[in-house]
């Protein structure tokens, strides 16, 4: 069982080893600590999961008390059952080739070990979360990879609008966590435990279907969700998260921490199956977030906001199938994106590194023959993104939306929202591949993808493409569902996203359709703008809460107390001032002032004296 | 004993004359060569007070304590004529005023 600690441990190790070093090893020693230790963690959860897959054993393990007061005894101990595996694989294996990639894509910035530190400190942290027996180590985790993030998005610290980008990161996923954090509270308060297995059995002894406590908490807990996860309200910071350099992006904004909040769901299913209202909440902002997200994602024009809105927009789905109580479906589309996103913001960073750090669209083009290997993965990526027939996608997000389909009542709307979201998928994922990858070039690359990058992406593409016959080990951790299989539904599922497919090539390749008209048009443009800007959900909230709360500080900057203590200091500054003015630096002038300084003193004395 | 005594009072005004005329020159003076001069004049000044005065009451202090002033000088000389080196080639000149890098 010692192979258990080791995995969040190894990653651990390199990170502190690789902080105190402070840049001080050489770049090779840093990189082969940094990968290295993700590859071994990665070994571990191999023969983790191959144990696993032969005995079906939930594996538990304690290693020590963190915290004892009077009942409350949260452990550091881990709990690995099939889900666990499932999300250590991803991290672990994901993270390693995104590690790798990493060491030709940063092997010219100076801060190369301290961006391994980070990378290697975030994927302990990720997995302390989704290995964690007790929601407060879990929540550990949870706050670990949310400081992770923050550092990497603000990586190129020296550009103000970058560490702009990671407070907005930060500050906005703080708003989820302290719901998350009183949710915690309230369970441990109504439950007296923080132990997932426990909790779980205690609510499900304790509480009805559909009380009062059971929808708080799992609100509660879902504000947590929603932000980490960066859906609606709360997603407005992964669009800017993108200014972290992009194998960032791919680990942390694609591939694992922004599905945090799906496995935090997943994770405590049992207290939202007592919440139905909160599940349908869960469904619906699913639903809202990924159609917004995917008609923000037609209007970009930067190549990596297309991805993150479309990031947002895929776990929108994930939301959708948890909601629809699908969470194996949710967990499957979990891994596939996983996969499909990682190859995709690889392959942007492959397109970058190369361009010389070109991000707009349009400046690109024609890269078809000038850059194979990241063609390929960009055109397995994209057709995976948009779900067509055979690739991950496609299973994943068929699952999703039969599962939706076969909801009563609601059901039928929240298959039809996500058909549209999957054709509008497929419309910007080929927008994107058209206008990179095809027509004139506008850009020459300087340089190609070396092996470092190029076998990432291969084996990225082999998974993105083969993923979906990849079964996962969760028929003991969610409920059963079983659903009729509507093969009209099916055809229609098919049918949807080669239709948006062939829409894409008519507008953006063949142009036999224009979009002249309706982009010139006033309305049009318009349209163009509201979206290229986010449905302007980041002004609303400025003018909403920011300048408010600017305003209000400003208000408070001069109130008595701080005026008292901002007095002593101008006091004090001020006598600074004038007992420096006598420092005139002329050694004349002090020699003068000593010796009437003396005739002063004797004068006393003699004065005394007498 | 025996000759004629210079009384007391007459040597101390000289001492305070001598003393008086080595600190306004070390007021006035912008050289430093001229200051370390200036000061010599006030240690020496303090001497001939104390040789004086160990003269009128017959005691040997005034002239050991004229001794230890003449240490001091030497020493004194010795580190002040270092400076003086360091400040002429320092700053090229010496003019003391100039050397007021400490001013706060």
């Amino acid at each position: 069982m010692n192979t258990l600690s080791l995995i969040p441990a190894l990653p651990l190790f390199s990170a502190i080893l690789l902080m105190v070093s402070a840049g001080r090893l050489p770049k090779q020693i840093s990189a082969i600590l940094g990968v290295g230790s993700v590859g071994l963690s990665a070994l571990c959860v191999a023969m983790v999961a191959m144990g696993f897959m032969a005995d079906g054993q939930v594996r538990e393990i304690t290693l020590w008390t963190w915290i004892a007061i009077e009942d409350f005894t949260p452990a550091i101990a881990f709990y690995v059952d099939g889900l666990t595996i499932v999300m250590m694989s991803v991290i672990t294996g994901v993270g390693f080739l995104i590690h790798l990639y990493s060491v030709e894509f940063m092997a010219s910035d100076e801060s190369f070990s301290r961006y391994f530190a980070y990378m290697n400190l975030f994927v302990a942290a990720m997995l302390l979360l989704v290995m964690a027996d007790n929601l407060l180590l879990l929540y550990m985790g949870w706050e670990g990879v949310g400081v992770c993030s923050y550092l990497l998005v603000g990586f190129w610290y020296r550009d103000p609008d970058n560490g702009q980008a990671a407070r907005k990161a930060f500050v906005v996923t703080r708003v989820g966590d302290t719901a998350m954090a009183l949710g915690l509270f309230l369970l441990f308060t109504e439950l007296g435990t923080l132990d997932i297995q426990p909790l779980m059995a205690a609510a499900n002894s304790q509480w009805q279907v559909g009380g009062t406590l059971p929808v708080l908490a799992t609100a509660l807990l879902l504000g947590g969700a929603l932000g980490k996860s960066a859906q609606l309200p709360l997603h407005t910071w992964l669009p800017d998260a993108m200014a972290g350099p992009t194998p960032v992006s791919a680990l942390i904004h694609a591939a694992t921490m922004v599905t945090a909040g799906v496995y935090l769901i997943a994770r405590t299913h049992e207290l939202f199956l007592l919440a139905p209202a909160t599940l349908e909440a869960v469904a619906w902002l699913g639903l809202a977030t990924l159609l917004l997200a995917a008609f923000a994602a037609l209007a970009q024009n930067d190549i990596k906001r297309i991805l993150a809105y479309s990031t947002i927009s895929q776990i929108g789905y994930m939301f959708l199938a948890l909601g629809v109580g699908a969470f194996s479906a949710g967990i499957f589309h979990l891994m596939t994106h996983a996969f499909f996103k990682a190859l995709l913001f690889l392959a942007a960073g492959a397109v970058i590194h190369c361009l010389h750090h070109e991000h707009n669209i349009f400046r690109m083009g024609g890269l078809r023959t000038r850059l194979p290997v990241v063609f390929a993965s960009f055109l397995i990526g994209s057709a995976a993104l948009a779900a067509l027939p055979f690739t991950s996608g496609f299973y994943s997000k068929d699952s999703i939306l039969l599962a939706a389909w076969s909801l009563p009542d609601i059901g039928p709307t929240l298959w039809a929202g996500g058909l549209l979201g999957a054709l509008l998928t497929a419309i910007y994922s080929f927008r994107l591949v058209f206008v990179v990858f095809f027509g004139e070039a506008n850009t020459e690359p300087d340089k190609q993808a070396g092996w470092k990058m190029a076998v990432p992406l291969i084996i990225l593409c082999v998974l993105a493409a083969a993923g979906g016959w990849i079964s996962q080990p969760l028929d003991d951790v969610f409920p059963a569902q079983g659903h009729d299989v509507v093969h009209v539904i099916e055809y229609i599922g098919i049918a949807v996203p080669l239709i948006g497919l062939l829409l894409a090539y008519l507008l953006f390749l063949g142009k036999q359709l224009s979009l002249s008209s309706l982009t010139e048009s006033s309305m049009g443009k318009a349209l163009q703008d509201f979206w290229l800007k986010g449905w302007r959900i980041d002004d609303l909230y400025h003018n909403l809460l920011v300048r408010p709360f600017t305003g209000f500080a400003r208000l408070c900057r001069n109130e008595p107390v701080d005026l008292f203590y901002n007095s002593i200091a101008g006091a004090l500054r001020w006598s600074h001032r004038s007992l420096s003015s006598i420092q005139t630096g002329e050694l004349r002038w002090y020699a003068t002032s000593m010796v009437f300084g003396l005739i002063v003193l004797v004068a006393i004395m003699l004065r005394n004296a007498s | 004993m025996g000759g004629l005594q210079i009384p007391l009072e007459h040597v101390q005004v000289l001492a305070a004359l001598l003393f008086s005329c080595g600190f306004l020159g070390l007021m006035l003076r912008r050289n430093i060569i001229f200051m370390l001069m200036s000061l010599e004049v006030m240690l020496n000044a303090a001497a001939l007070a104390f040789v004086a005065a160990g003269a009128r009451w017959g005691q040997a202090d005034g002239q050991i304590i004229f001794l230890l002033i003449l240490a001091v000088a030497a020493a004194e000389i010795s580190v002040g004529l270092g400076l003086v080196l360091q400040i002429q080639r320092r700053f090229k000149t010496l003019d003391m005023d100039t050397a007021n890098r400490l001013r706060g």
